[in-house]
């Protein structure tokens, strides 16, 4: 019914902030429960302050289509959650109330997401001292009272080379009732910073978004420039870039696979793996310079070229490492022990990745057919990705799966973009950016979607920049997969998942 | 089993020679910058002026750069008209001191090893424990790398612990936010005496690409506005390359 109040457009398009109309709220609820309902599923949800208020914008993707929806409106300090209707906002209503002091009311989870003071001058939600820096992980935690069940309590600091978080567990004897996760330890303050740009620092912020997402990050950032500066990286580039993705795909997809088969203590796989990781970092090092892919992805193209040699030379190393690929990890998936320890271990339904709005690998091993690649390509000349991974067990067995299938899918993709590289230039000059204007781009990162939005001043200048990392939506997930396991099988588990600290920190 | 053993001979033995033999690094790999003061002009700022880290500064009339400010970007080389400035291949760049980060047209010094009392600690067997505080996970996924069988961090007697009870240090990685800082200040006073500091990538040294954040400490961030800092090593990442030489030359190893 509310369908000519909702902004309809393909991806890489920019929109001008009049022609988009602001709903009342009653509308604005009613038309995102509508889409979702017509199966379409929250990219991003974020708000700008605005005359003593708080527009909020929705991003709704409909896959099948190629589309995305987009909803406007305008709130004061409170508004009926949308979470009761709508689980898959929860993160987001949690996100605005820390950043506005703005209450959706009914929220039935309303805690912190990273502990940091809000952006505006406003009352603390959950009556903090709001000059004070906010304690991390100072919040209350759901428990599970009774005779024999006990908490377990793990972070900031963990036993590896990893990143800060905090895990509370109630358990009864070994089984796991509820895991609670509490992050925000790596909060670095991006979004914040980057308002008043594009900043000369501001591509390199990027790139430390998500130190492994180095690629994904930097081409969805370069993306939603490009769309509001109307201009095109050129098809040279966009193969660059898309090479770089496949790269750094490949990289953390075998250093999990590694992880897994280690954690489960087959060891050779482990040892393998952990090589081979290394030897396609050094690949996008041969590319850019960097083993992370720092350098390579700039708004307006790529600041790297291959010649005829090195993409042969890529090429051929490609060929030995996708030997060494298929017989470390077909090794692991092929053994009996191995497999007893990861199949049905974990389990997500397809239903609750609905649900929750799961990206990427986790949803795609529970079989939900959500891939970027797939569904919003930006550019015109990248429409060669037709077959999307999926496996439907949602077990550690079938992230693990989807993770190898994706490996030897990268290695096609990676032979025919080098084997037909488009001439031409690397890279494209950028005008100003248009005043007044919201884009969005959405990119397939390894993990999953990335999606950026960014919103112009009346002087092109940044106003508001929103980054959902794959990691927003899925650690949510991991808490789930504990639900009834073994407190044992939570290292695997959370190794099957393998998400971002920073990246859900930002 | 069997298929076990056949993979094994078929993935064959990858443990790298180093340091008896120089490892091989990729074609593009920018290491330790190179001032030429022959090409360099004297009224020329393009490099200064193109760093948005401020990494490069003329002081003297000579160019110096900075590299615990540095993020290894390619700008300045690429902007530089008289071929002045580049990036070597040399991945040796740590330094015991924050000032001996900063490379002019002299020699650049290696690190040193620790005085004759740490060496007898510390020279066989180096246990550390590494807290990552704000950063962006790429310095710990190439920290992770040195302990695969290709860097095999273990030969050397260096190994990363889960306790901070059962370490010699702290190796840091990332700016130190606010939201890190106490805990990293727990970890540190958990270090039994005497210990070491390692402030390892550009964010641990000084904010990396956060500097500036109001969300890390000081503004500015790194690692030595809250503790006593025994060796550097910059890179954003580093390349493991880097942090093993560094830690290898500490432990007077080479």
């Amino acid at each position: 019914m509310s369908h000519s109040k909702v902004i309809r457009f393909r991806h890489g398009a920019a929109i001008a902030l009049s022609d988009l109309p602001t709903l009342d709220f009653a509308t604005f609820r009613e038309s995102l429960l509508e889409e979702v309902a017509n199966h379409a599923r929250v990219a991003s949800f974020f708000g700008q302050p605005k005359n003593n208020g708080l527009d909020l914008y929705a991003v709704l993707a409909h896959d099948w289509q190629g589309e995305l929806a987009l909803l406007h409106t305008h709130v004061k300090d409170s508004y009926p959650a949308l979470t009761p209707d709508c689980p898959q906002m929860h993160l987001f209503e949690r996100e605005l109330a820390e950043q506005y002091g703005v209450r959706p009311e009914g929220h039935p989870w309303l805690k912190p997401v990273r502990f940091h003071k809000a952006w505006v001058d406003c009352a603390d939600i959950w009556g903090r001292d709001s000059h004070q820096h906010p304690i991390p992980g100072d919040m209350d935690f759901y428990r599970v009272e009774g005779e024999e069940v006990h908490e377990v309590s793990v972070g900031p600091i963990h036993a590896g080379v990893i990143e800060p978080g905090h895990f509370r567990f109630q358990c009864h004897g070994e089984e796991v009732m509820h895991l609670e996760i509490s992050l925000g330890f790596q909060h670095r303050g991006i979004e914040q910073m980057l308002i008043g740009g594009p900043h000369p620092t501001t591509p390199f912020q990027l790139e430390a978004a998500a130190g492994d997402t180095t690629i994904g990050h930097s081409c969805a950032y370069s993306q939603v420039i490009e769309s509001l500066a109307g201009r095109e990286a050129s098809p040279r580039a966009y193969a660059l870039r898309a090479v770089g993705l496949e790269l750094e795909r490949l990289a953390c997809h075998v250093g999990d696979a590694g992880a897994m088969a280690g954690d489960v203590g087959f060891l050779p796989t482990s040892s393998f793996c952990g090589r081979i990781r290394g030897d396609y970092l050094n690949l996008s090092a041969d590319l850019c310079g960097s083993r992370f892919g720092r350098g390579l992805v700039r708004p307006g193209g790529v600041l790297f070229d291959l010649n005829q040699e090195q993409v042969s030379n890529m090429l051929s190393k490609l060929a030995v490492l996708e030997r060494d690929s298929r017989g470390a990890i077909e090794l692991c998936f092929n053994n009996p022990s191995v497999l007893a320890r990861f199949e049905g271990v974990g389990r997500i339904s397809a239903d609750d990745a609905e649900t929750l709005g799961l990206v990427g690998v986790t949803a795609r091993a529970s079989g939900l057919v959500r891939d970027t690649r797939l569904h919003h390509p930006i550019a015109t000349s990248i429409k060669n990705y037709a077959a999307p991974v999926i496996e439907i067990e949602g077990d550690v067995c079938a992230r693990g799966n989807v993770r190898r299938r994706e490996i030897y899918a990268s290695h096609e993709l990676l032979r025919e973009t080098l084997g037909n590289l488009p001439e031409g230039e690397t890279l494209t000059e950028l005008g100003a950016l248009a005043p007044d204007t919201l884009a969005i781009s959405l990119c397939e990162g390894w993990r999953g979607e990335l999606v950026h939005c960014a919103i112009t001043d009346a002087n092109g200048r940044i106003s508001r920049y929103k980054i959902v990392d794959p990691s927003f939506h899925n650690w949510s997930a991991v808490a789930l997969a504990l639900r009834g396991e073994q407190i044992s099988d939570f290292p695997i588990c959370n190794k099957s998942f393998n998400l971002s600290y920073c990246g859900f920190d930002l | 089993m069997f298929n076990i053993i056949r993979e094994r001979m078929a993935q064959g033995y990858r443990t790298s020679k180093y340091p008896k033999v120089e490892p091989v690094l990729s074609q593009r790999f920018r290491g330790r910058p190179v001032i030429n003061p022959q090409l360099c002009q004297p009224q020329c700022s393009l490099c200064i002026d193109s760093c948005p880290y401020g990494a490069i500064e003329r002081i003297d009339g000579k160019v110096c750069l900075d590299m615990g400010r540095c993020l290894f970007c390619p700008t300045c080389s690429d902007i530089c008209p008289h071929g002045a400035l580049s990036f070597s291949k040399d991945f040796r760049l740590a330094s015991n001191t924050r000032a001996g980060l900063v490379v002019d047209e002299t020699e650049y010094p290696m690190v040193q090893e620790l005085d004759a009392r740490m060496k007898k600690l510390f020279g066989r067997s180096l246990k550390l424990r590494q807290v990552s505080a704000g950063g962006c996970n790429a310095c710990e996924a190439d920290l992770n790398v040195l302990g695969t069988l290709t860097y095999d961090l273990g030969r050397f007697g260096i190994q990363f612990v889960a306790s901070p009870r059962h370490a010699d240090g702290l190796l840091i990685t990332g700016p130190v936010n606010e939201n890190m800082k106490n805990a990293l200040l727990d970890a540190y006073a958990a270090v039994p005496e005497p210990k070491l500091v390692i402030a390892s990538g550009a964010c641990a040294i000084g904010g990396g690409p956060f500097r500036g954040s109001p969300e890390v400490i000081n503004q500015l961030g790194g690692v030595d506005e809250l503790l006593p800092v025994d060796l550097y090593i910059p890179g954003c990442p580093p390349h493991p390359y880097t942090a093993l030489d560094a830690m290898v030359r500490l432990m007077g190893q080479i």
